[in-house]
């Protein structure tokens, strides 16, 4: 029976192997923002059950916004970066990647609004050809937005971190305040506090409660 | 007595759940088939009703946050409101209570005044102001008597 299930999980892990042999997994960020002018680094990895190959090839593909198709702007393969001459990038793109390390980025510098829309980088690292490509947005701005809850949270967090500390004080004061009173009133007996505060101030609530409860059943 | 404790609760409650609806429906201006503001901006097209995360500006993030702030201090206030009944001594007023539900309709106040100002510069002349925008502004009045109400009021027997 040990045998039998000895040579069931290594028929298991076989199929795991092939059926896992062609799904690559290909990682980009999800939406990258930056200002016009300026220079913006995509990230490209992917992830591999096999080790990474000599062959190993990288491709960007860009599609505008509101166009409907791509066009290829990059391919690295057996070692060579190429760039598409008849891109809007041509002369505006780097390669900045380590394929041995499985990274595949590009730079493009000096961005304009023409360059919002969508970059789709596919990965092969043979013999892993399979899986999809990852695709992330491009967003040129003139500045910056700022993100959303930003100044919400900091507001919301700045009055109740003020309430809090107004009532540390509030209780820090009446503690302080009831320790130099209590030393005063060993001393001096007759010392008669408003009830607020001190130790008479434990005696004075304790009747309310009782005449509370009384009132209430009455009521 | 107990009636008016009834009805200063019913009061009370009132006001939170105006500010409640105020602030979670996204209805603060409204056009033709288009709804906006705080959260999400929705419109009905010929593709059927699509919603998505409202313009994130810096002036309707200064109106969220006092928002969020009165509905947490007009809870407070209510929570205060019952500590207080149990514990005051008789004569005293519910001062703490009425502090918290004045602050929480100052919020609303500063956040209603700010949408009203700023909103222009995002929100097309087309669109007019939504229930929610007026539900903002009816629950200022009534969390401002609800607290001065307290401030007011004397614990009675």
């Amino acid at each position: 029976f040990i045998c039998y299930l000895c040579l069931y999980s290594v028929v298991r892990l076989q199929t795991f192997d092939t059926t896992d042999q062609s799904a690559i997994v290909v990682y980009t960020g999800w939406e990258r923002h930056a200002l016009v002018g300026s220079d913006i680094r995509l990230s490209c990895s992917f992830f591999s059950w096999r080790w990474t190959s000599p062959d190993v090839s990288f491709s960007w593909s860009y599609r505008p916004d509101g166009a409907r198709d791509s066009i290829a702007i990059f391919h690295y393969a057996n070692g060579e970066a190429y760039v598409a001459k008849k891109s809007p990038f041509w002369d505006r793109l780097e390669f900045v990647g380590n394929p041995s390390r499985r990274d595949g980025s590009i730079v493009i510098k000096n961005l304009d609004f023409s360059d919002n829309g969508t970059f789709t980088c596919d990965a092969k690292n043979p013999p892993d050809i399979g899986g999809s490509a990852s695709s992330v947005r491009l967003l040129v701005f003139e500045n910056v937005p700022i993100q959303a809850g930003v100044i919400t949270g900091a507001i919301i967090g700045a009055v109740l971190g003020l309430l809090v500390l107004i009532v540390v004080i509030y209780y820090l004061m009446r503690f302080l305040v009831a320790r130099r009173v209590f030393s005063l009133s060993v001393s001096k007996h007759g010392k008669k506090g408003k009830g607020k505060e001190g130790s008479q101030q434990r005696q004075a609530s304790v009747p309310p409660l009782y005449t509370v409860t009384l009132t209430h059943s009455s009521l | 007595m107990l009636l008016l404790l009834l009805g200063i609760i019913v009061l009370h409650i009132a006001a939170l759940v105006l500010l409640f609806v105020s602030t979670i429906v996204s209805a603060w201006s409204v056009g033709r088939e288009y709804t906006s503001d705080l959260w999400t901006n929705c419109s009905s097209s010929a593709s059927g009703y699509h919603c998505e995360t409202a313009f994130t500006g810096e002036w309707i993030q200064a109106v969220q946050a006092p928002m969020i702030l009165s509905i947490i201090f007009s809870f407070i206030s209510l929570f205060l409101f019952f500590c207080q009944l149990f514990t005051l001594q008789k004569g005293g007023r519910f001062f703490l209570t009425g502090v918290f539900q004045i602050l929480a309709s100052l919020f609303v106040m500063s956040g209603a005044i700010i949408y009203t100002v700023m909103s222009p510069t995002w929100v097309p002349q087309s669109e007019s102001y939504g229930f929610a925008y007026i539900l903002a502004w009816v629950a200022f009045p009534l969390a401002l008597i609800s607290g001065l109400i307290y401030i007011i009021l004397r614990k009675r027997e």
